[in-house]
């Protein structure tokens, strides 16, 4: 196939792509208003479309480090929480001064979470992308577990004068008595004041897929995915591999952010241990299922894996035990140069071309 | 002071000996096992059914419990990790966490989430009483000796192992060139199995030593003293024994220090702390050797 490898027919399959994850997204929030709208969708279905939006948020910003960079977080849900108790921060004190529409509240609270998620991955990026493989993972990991524990002794309160911070107890925040406490410490955010819709969450997904998918087709993807192939060479071609390691995990710490946000503001109460290693690797399990460095294939993942166990609550105590098993078999599967050779025949006489069409 | 010192170091040494299982395995198949620490898990289990189900005494309970461990690290390499020696960092990690994810849920199902309540296995020596008649009397228990005794043995003995005999000499081989070690001979896949029975078979010594001096036993117990067992042999260097062991002594030190002059809640988030502080200053740890990348 000689014309496929050209530039021009790389660029359009590229795009092309881009545009099915759009698709799939307006088609996704197409059936569902249409569903609701008949009465179709049960309340517990109802409850989950916003935690749905979340989660894609998050598996496409881990797919951008795990998938594109090549580098594995396990603390994705510390910028999530970084985010959404940000957010909640900010959007309890609009609320306390006045401001009660939920659409100027959501907006600013999924920009200041994620401003605030990206400055903790500069923070944690300097000492931890100088590092490689392992480290990196297992820093992340040290970096959610220090969030969740920070948050777990910080509490805060708004008044006339402004947000009040305090690690010990309530007391100590020197709050004016007609001050509202928005993080009390080991219970969470309290009293959030909903603000999330379906269509924002769909609306956010839709600028996420716009950020990664031109983030990826830039000339900054390329280094990007250079240094993940091969490091060395990369860097010999004259890219800066920290700074471009960088822009990958802080972009990809910005949408964690700002899922966190969205997540948050969904939520009557949100607590710190929520945001724990367990969401990280659920998280983690999307972007494997739907396939490292495969943005369609997070949304899907992301979507499934977030509804099948409200469908099948009965087996809720093997879910964990599944997603495990997933984890292995898929990694064990997709290294194996038989169940490879197997797959491209397979998706060669899909797509009707015989013998491994497969150019990824 | 000399009190927390003292529960810091016994702490510590619990640390060294699960970090010796991490730096062995992370030296020889240059992987993070991320599972190490659910096999701790599943060590104190055992351990826990031998002695308190079926009534064996302790000493046999702890070998049983050694042998499930040394067993489960055999069948785990082989099945999770064999397949994936050519892959990518990337995928051998993403499987060590769904093999950790996997014993932590099996165990969940076994023995469900209830704590159980560990018996102290290792009090049968007598413990010591410092400053004896004055006011502050500081006891050093049983559980304490006989944990900092055992990580010291242990840390001796591999380190004669790997120095002194033919498979150890072959363990240093592999983990330095795996190409030229099987040119000369060695027979990779062996030696990294009998790398993955000897850290397991010391989880489950770790497993016993942990749930002794803490004894609530769950199916997540392993998988916290699991990471900062790793923080420990990234600090003492990875791939060398006596950091480590220094490595988990310190660690423990400091956990405990934190816990009494800090907060106890924040006390995890000042080891993590002491981990990044660490690799930005000196990523190859306290004693390990920077080793030059091949292209």
């Amino acid at each position: 196939m000689p014309n496929k490898n050209t530039f021009l027919g790389k660029a359009n399959k590229n795009s092309l792509k881009g545009l099915i994850n759009y698709g799939i997204i307006v088609v996704f929030f197409a059936v569902i208003t249409i569903v609701k709208g008949a009465g179709g969708l049960s309340n517990a279905l109802e409850g989950q479309l916003i935690p749905i939006c979340a989660y894609i948020i998050m598996a496409l910003s881990l797919n951008l480090v795990v998938g594109i960079s090549g580098e594995l977080s396990l603390g994705h849900a510390g910028f999530m929480s970084v985010g959404a108790f940000t957010g909640v921060i900010v959007a309890g004190a609009m609320k306390y001064h006045g401001v009660n529409a939920n659409a100027p509240r959501l907006i600013v609270a999924i920009i200041v979470g994620a401003i605030f998620a990206g400055a903790a991955g500069i923070l944690i990026g300097i000492p931890v992308l100088r590092l490689r493989g392992d480290y990196l993972a297992i820093v992340t990991l040290a970096f959610g577990e220090i969030i969740k524990n920070v948050l777990n002794c910080l509490y805060v309160g708004v008044d006339a004068k402004g947000l009040h911070f305090s690690v010990t107890d309530e007391v100590h925040m020197d709050m004016a008595a007609n001050g509202t406490t928005l993080v009390r410490g080991p219970m969470g955010a309290v009293g959030i004041s909903k603000a999330s819709t379906f269509l924002a969450g769909i609306i956010l997904i839709v600028l996420v897929l716009f950020v990664i998918q031109n983030l990826v087709n830039s000339r900054t993807g390329r280094a990007i995915m250079a240094i993940r192939d091969n490091r060395i060479a990369a860097e010999a071609s004259g890219i800066n591999v920290t700074k471009y390691k960088m822009i990958a995990f802080v972009t990809s710490a910005v949408i964690a952010g700002a899922a966190g946000a969205l997540y948050a503001l969904n939520y009557s109460t949100i607590v710190p241990k929520k945001f724990d290693f367990n969401t990280s690797i659920l998280v983690l399990v999307f972007v494997v299922l739907g396939g490292i460095g495969n943005m369609t294939g997070s949304i899907i993942a992301a979507a499934l894996l977030t509804v099948l166990p409200e469908l099948f609550r009965q087996f809720q105590d093997y879910r964990m035990l599944v997603y495990a098993i997933v984890l292995i078999l898929v990694m064990i599967a997709t290294n194996n140069e038989r169940i490879r050779a197997f797959w491209k025949k397979l998706t060669g006489v899909f797509s009707g071309k015989k013998g491994g069409a497969a150019n990824e | 002071m000399l009190n927390y010192l003292i529960s810091g170091i016994s702490l510590g040494s619990v640390y060294a000996i699960i970090a010796l299982g991490y730096t062995m395995v992370y030296g020889i198949a240059k992987m993070l096992n991320f599972a190490h620490g659910d096999v701790i898990m599943v060590g104190g289990y055992a351990a826990f059914c031998a002695g308190t189900y079926l009534g064996w005494p302790v000493p046999l309970a702890i070998l049983f419990s050694m042998m499930i461990c040394t067993i489960l690290g055999i069948v785990i390499e082989k099945l999770a990790y064999k397949p994936l020696r050519s892959a990518t960092s990337l995928a051998v990690l993403i499987t060590a966490i769904g093999v950790s994810y996997f014993l932590q849920n099996i165990a969940l199902l076994i023995w469900t989430s209830n704590p159980k309540a560990f018996p102290n296995m290792v009090n049968f020596i007598p413990s010591i009483v410092l400053n004896k008649g004055t006011g502050s009397e500081i006891t050093i228990s049983s559980t304490t000796i006989v944990t900092i005794i055992a990580s010291i043995l242990i840390m001796v003995a591999l380190t004669l192992f790997t120095g002194k005999t033919k498979i150890g000499k072959a363990m240093r081989a592999v983990s330095e060139d795996k190409g030229a070690a099987q040119l000369m001979g060695i027979n990779v896949n062996a030696t990294i199995s009998v790398t993955f029975a000897i850290g397991s078979g010391l989880a489950a010594i770790a497993g016993v030593l942990l749930c002794s001096a803490y004894p609530t036993l769950m199916p997540t117990t392993g998988s916290m003293p699991g990471i900062k067992a790793f923080t420990a042999a990234v600090l003492g260097g990875i791939g060398s024994i006596p950091g480590a062991m220094l490595g988990g002594i310190l660690l423990g030190i400091l956990e405990k220090f934190a816990q009494a002059y800090i907060s106890t809640q924040l006390s995890d988030a000042v080891v993590f702390a002491a981990l990044i502080v660490v690799l930005l200053v000196k990523p190859t740890g306290l004693l390990g050797k920077k080793v030059m990348e091949k292209v």
